[in-house]
């Protein structure tokens, strides 16, 4: 706001200053400049959302029938988040099992989480899932011919391999993410574990994962939210009617009343309400854990990690 | 003084080779230290000192030879399932003092020190914390029990380091250049506490330092190491004030 002034009064200007706009153009400057940012910003969002209106109102929004439908939609919210919350939780488990494997010396879990994380993350999501949903049901329906009853259990719901694969696909990401959580507890931190006796499980439970739980919160936070959007996927497996998430009930329900563009918005309204409520949570656990950083004794500021050398 | 108190040395170590790729860092060191010994080892940066301790207590695995710790003997080769247990026992008899401290910054003073005892040696809650405060207390910080590293400066974490490892009970200390990362008006207070150690507790000390006038008035013998090699060995009032080597002269001269 200082600027502001000082450019709209004459006598601060530098003695060498030469005035080469003039007219009217001049004059909406100088108006523009005392009108605060945060007012434009209103007005930009006002602009946004009455194009969004007249978009609204030439496909002849049908208000009421969003009214009336917007219920049915909401419903697929506790199976976006059950979805969301079981494959994050196995994304979680995998990451750990990863990252470990990752920075382990034995060939064989090196060797499998490395297969595992370049063929998740080399390889699209969808396709991931209708290979777990698909091809394991032909795995299965094989094994059952051949005799073995136990090929059943390959074949799945649509919800549990949505599960499997999302939290398959977000595991591999993840185990990248851990591994660089873990690998920033410094070195002499292990050292200092291993000199007190401790086996590797310990040094690992007391020490390294502990620390480097603060590196990994906030990137998880966001494949968390980023997961959510993802979960939509799983309506390309047909999930079953009692199962329905967001986007196929508002799928289903736009194709079958043909009101395509008020179900989609309702059910991308919903996503969005979700995110920002998950990202306002994040922000807040960040927030915590930064201030934990002053006052508990951080590593980064020099706690006794080895910040301190001469 | 020193030969009567137990009976064997408390580390052994023999023809002990260590090699960083084509560098040979240790070319055959042959060392015992009774109990209640205190040797300072000392010489040049890259003489080899700090990884000889580091062989102690294993976190360097030794190219070649023998390191035997409180009976347990240990050689080169595959870690194996009961050689890692074998080495995890000469840990839990060796106590760690590191240049850096390495505390446990997520942890408080105490929590670091009970630390130890809560998951190596399996002790209950209230008994590891008041062992922690006895330690504490020891090392004159049993006010910072609560406080976390990040709250305490640099000399008062090398005590509450130096309290962490006591805590295990060890039968040696080993301590790499302990106050080398400290600020010269905060060497006095870790230096007195190691000496408290030394003389009141009759505390086994291997000690890489180039605190001359600690080791003068603290070590039994003082080992000065030159390239991967002892190359003068005695008591401190001797390699102090006649080294017979030139290169112990050579390097005394820069340090005194």
């Amino acid at each position: 706001m200082d600027v502001e002034k000082q450019v709209g009064a004459g006598p601060t200007r530098p003695p060498g200053f030469r005035d080469t706009t003039r007219g009217a153009w001049r004059r909406v400057e100088l108006a523009s400049l005392r009108v605060p940012f945060r007012v434009k910003l209103a007005l930009v969002w006002l602009g946004v959302l009455t194009v969004l209106g007249i978009m609204f109102a030439l496909v002849q929004f049908d208000l009421t029938w969003m009214g009336e439908h917007a219920r049915f939609i909401f419903l697929g919210v506790p199976y976006t988040l059950l979805l969301s919350v079981a494959a994050i939780v196995l994304a979680v488990i995998l990451a750990i099992l990863g990252s470990l494997a990752r920075l382990s010396r034995n060939p064989v879990a090196f060797g499998v989480s490395g297969f595992y994380v370049s063929f998740f993350r080399g390889t699209p999501l969808i396709v991931q899932m209708f290979l777990i949903y698909a091809g394991l049901a032909q795995i299965g329906s094989n094994l059952r011919n051949m005799g073995y009853a136990w090929g059943e259990l390959l074949i799945l719901e649509p919800l549990v391999a949505g599960i499997l694969a999302l939290g398959l696909n977000y595991g591999a990401y993840m185990t990248e993410i851990f591994r660089a959580g873990i690998q920033s507890v410094a070195h002499g931190q292990a050292e200092a574990a291993q000199a007190l006796g401790m086996t590797y499980g310990q040094m690992m439970r007391r020490v390294i994962l502990p620390q480097a739980v603060r590196v990994i919160i906030p990137p998880t936070g966001n494949e968390f939210i980023a997961m959510l959007k993802d979960s939509a996927l799983v309506s390309f497996l047909g999930t079953v009617v009692s199962q329905m998430e967001l986007f196929r009930r508002a799928q289903l329900l736009g194709t079958r009343d043909f009101r395509p563009f008020e179900a989609l918005i309702l059910a991308a309204a919903m996503y969005w309400a979700l995110t920002t409520i998950f990202t306002y949570f994040q922000q807040r656990l960040e927030r915590r854990m930064s201030k934990g950083y002053v006052r508990a004794g951080s590593f980064q500021l020099g706690g006794g990690a080895g910040g301190h050398a001469g | 003084m020193i030969a009567s108190v137990g009976d064997g040395p408390v580390v052994r170590i023999e023809g002990l080779h260590k090699t960083f790729g084509p560098l040979e860092v240790l070319k055959g060191i042959d060392l015992e230290v009774e109990p209640g010994e205190v040797v300072v080892i000392f010489g040049r940066s890259g003489s080899g000192k700090s990884t000889l301790l580091r062989c102690v207590n294993w976190l360097e695995e030794p190219s070649a030879g023998v390191v035997e710790v409180d009976g347990i003997r240990l050689g080169p080769g595959h870690r194996t399932r009961s050689k890692r247990e074998q080495i995890r026992r000469v840990r839990m008899r060796c106590g760690m003092v590191f240049q850096e401290f390495n505390l446990f910054p997520h942890l408080t003073a105490a929590e670091n020190v009970m630390e130890g005892p809560l998951t190596v040696r399996g002790l209950d809650r209230t008994t590891a914390r008041q062992q922690a405060m006895e330690q504490l207390r020891r090392v004159g910080l049993a006010d910072k029990a609560d406080e976390h590293p990040i709250r305490l400066s640099g000399g008062q974490k090398q005590r509450v380091a130096i309290a962490r490892a006591l805590a295990m009970e060890p039968t040696i200390m080993l301590f790499d250049e302990p106050t080398s990362a400290l600020d010269p008006e905060l060497i006095g207070e870790v230096l007195a506490v190691m000496k408290a150690l030394a003389t009141e507790t009759r505390m086994t000390m291997m000690v890489v330092t180039h605190e001359m006038g600690f080791a003068r008035e603290v070590a039994h013998r003082m080992l000065f190491l030159h390239e991967g090699e002892v190359v003068e060995e005695g008591p401190p009032s001797r390699i102090l004030s006649e080294p017979q080597d030139a290169r112990t002269r050579t390097f005394l001269a820069a340090v005194l």
